[in-house]
């Protein structure tokens, strides 16, 4: 941590720090130069080199997925850049975009170039008006200074890039869902496989990223991949911006290395659990099983320590939860939101979400007997690994993840009497 | 009653078309024009969006249909869209929820008889950290308080 450079947030709090001068100034486009002395197979391979994972949720490693595109396809190959930011409790490409947008412009170039892509569109969540607005000036200033358009830099390499703004919808967050609504249908996700890698966007090779995978990419060009691997832990190199919600005296983002234990993430940065001791912790939005406190004693910053400890890394934006904290009525904020934003093709999932939301809403009015908390759990278990995207599982983790871990909390709304009461059918 | 897109309306869509390999795909880009320009998208503004595009009103409307942020009915002048998701429920979204319920008496969907306000719970915003949040229009309200959204109402009343 001593010695410790930012890459993502460098320029954050510099004034100005979305304008072309300023990121020229500070070292902007920097690593174009060396990106146009290489071979397209190089920058890839570089990129698998330095470990970087994608910062969406599902940590894909980031070269390896650029390795998928075929090669001499006679299609021409795209790129989108996923900046839709819908993820319960995560709020950071949001910044980066409003404060660097051309830091994300500079790793659209690169991957575009590895990937032999000459059009990018960046999916930008509706509600990021500033941020749209920002990233279309700075690709307005970036085309007139030639790191855009044709033949950027004078390296032969041609590349458009352009903002689509989607219009509300979670599940245009899922990669297949959110093609499907740049393509200007509903966004329902598609079957997989064919991958977007091989069948994407307009029936063509496609890649897709998120905002602070791409914007990782400049700095491992321009200091290789050797560095970036000596920075954060074997698996989980580099850096990220990690985040804090929820019941701490400081929320906000912070960038940094990989590795930070949980508690001292939470005591240093977010200055200590605010109200209470602290109960629980979601790490990296909505979708990742429930810890408890004392599950987070060893548990660290890192894909592979939240791997051991049941859960996922995500997006790296942990929500805190404090001992006053109701958990059924956390859960319950959940169910209603996977009901509302289920996209609706695949039964266990349309139907699954507003069951649960319907029998958590039973319990919680203290109608409920076990059985329904059991059926809760058998529910959850029929929502997993059986439909179409894994938007159904991101209900059924923390559906029996908060019901395991924290059973006092449903308990104490259980009638006691064996003889349930009938299920009260709503549509609300 | 019908409605025309304003010639420059027209032009800035056929410069967002070009954009893509097939015209469909400036689907989403044509409601938000129609957003603008007619301030909320009718069944008329759906046809004129299909006659643009060049698909048909059904494919128009299934798709408006899908996305919250088009609005198919006429929003308030200014229109609270209050983040109700985790981050901001831990931090009291409730609280701000009752304030506008009953100051501007108003059901989430609902807009005031002077057309002033409309009020929609939301689902996370990204501003979980500056919790709790909401948009007013396009613009970010954050660390909202009771008292901070009794202001802001009295202030909106005001304007
Ligand atoms: C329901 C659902 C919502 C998602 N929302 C987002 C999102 O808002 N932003 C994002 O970058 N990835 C999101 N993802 C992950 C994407 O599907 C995809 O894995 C990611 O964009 C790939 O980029 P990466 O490899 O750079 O992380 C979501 C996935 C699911 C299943
Ligand atoms: S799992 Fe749910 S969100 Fe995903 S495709 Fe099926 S219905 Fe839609
Ligand atoms: S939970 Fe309200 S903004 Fe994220």
């Amino acid at each position: 941590m001593a010695n410790f450079q930012p890459q993502l947030t460098k320029r954050f709090e510099t004034k100005d720090s979305h304008t072309l001068k300023v990121f020229l100034e500070t070292g902007g486009y920097a690593s174009l130069k060396k990106l146009f002395a290489m071979t397209p197979e190089q920058v890839t391979e570089e990129v698998k080199a330095s470990g970087l994972k994608g910062r969406g949720g599902a940590g894909f490693p980031a070269g390896m997925k650029w390795s998928f595109v075929p090669k001499n396809t006679n299609k021409p190959v795209y790129l989108v850049v996923n900046a839709d930011e819908g993820e319960p409790g995560t709020f950071t490409d949001r910044y980066m975009m409003y404060y660097d947008p051309h830091l994300l412009l500079e790793g659209i170039i690169c991957t575009s170039f590895a990937i032999n892509c000459h059009t990018a569109y960046i999916y930008v969540r509706g509600e990021f008006v500033e941020q749209i607005k920002r990233l279309e000036s700075a690709i307005k200033d970036a085309k007139a200074e030639g790191f855009l358009g044709k033949n950027i830099q004078g390296s032969g390499f041609d590349l458009e890039v352009y903002v689509h703004r989607g219009a509300g919808a979670y599940i245009c967050g899922e990669e297949t869902g959110l093609l499907e609504s740049l393509e200007g249908k509903k966004g329902q996700p598609r079957i997989k496989p064919p991958f977007p890698a091989i069948v994407g966007a307009f029936g063509c090779p496609t890649i897709i990223n998120n905002v602070k995978t791409l914007a990782s990419v400049p700095w491992i060009i321009e200091n290789g991949a050797k560095a970036y691997m000596a920075i954060g832990t074997p698996n989980s190199s580099g850096t990220h911006i990690f985040g804090l919600s929820g019941h701490v005296n400081q929320t906000g983002y912070w960038e940094m290395p990989f590795g930070l234990p949980m508690m001292e993430f939470i005591e240093k940065y977010g200055k200590g659990v605010k109200g209470g001791k602290l109960k629980a912790v979601i790490p990296g939005g909505s979708s990742c099983p429930v810890l408890t406190a004392k599950d987070c004693g060893d548990l660290t910053l890192t894909y592979e320590s939240m791997k051991d400890h049941q859960t996922m890394f995500g997006t790296g934006c942990a929500i805190i939860m404090n001992e006053h904290t109701d958990m059924a009525k956390v859960l319950k904020n959940l169910t209603h939101f996977y009901r509302d934003e289920s996209c609706g093709q695949c039964t266990p999932c349309r139907e699954g979400s507003a069951w649960e939301d319907r029998l958590l809403k039973k319990i919680i009015a203290g109608e409920g007997t076990s059985k329904d908390l059991d059926l809760m759990l058998e529910v959850a278990d029929n929502m997993e690994g059986k439909t179409i995207c894994v938007f159904s599982s991101a209900l059924a983790f923390p559906v029996r993840s908060f019901i395991k871990k924290f059973p006092a909390d449903f308990e104490k709304y259980l009638v006691k009497n064996t003889v349930a009461v009938p299920e009260k059918i709503t549509t609300i | 009653m019908a409605v025309t897109f304003k010639t420059e309306t027209i032009k800035e869509f056929e410069t967002i078309a070009a954009r893509y390999p097939v015209r469909r795909a400036a689907l989403l880009p044509a409601l938000w024009l129609a957003q603008k320009e007619f301030g909320w998208i009718s069944t008329d503004a759906m046809v004129a969006v299909a006659d643009l595009v060049g698909c048909s009103p059904m494919q128009v409307m299934e798709v408006a249909e899908f996305y919250t942020m088009y609005q198919k009915q006429k929003p308030g002048k200014y229109h609270l869209q209050v983040c109700q998701t985790i981050s901001c429920l831990l931090s009291g979204s409730e609280e701000i929820k009752k304030v506008i319920e009953k100051k501007l008496n108003l059901k989430p969907g609902e807009t005031t008889p002077d057309g002033k306000f409309s009020y929609q719970p939301v689902e996370c915003l990204a501003g979980c950290h500056k919790a709790p949040c909401m948009q007013v229009n396009d613009d970010y309200h954050e660390n909202l308080t009771a008292e901070s959204m009794e202001k802001l109402i009295e202030e909106l009343r005001k304007k």
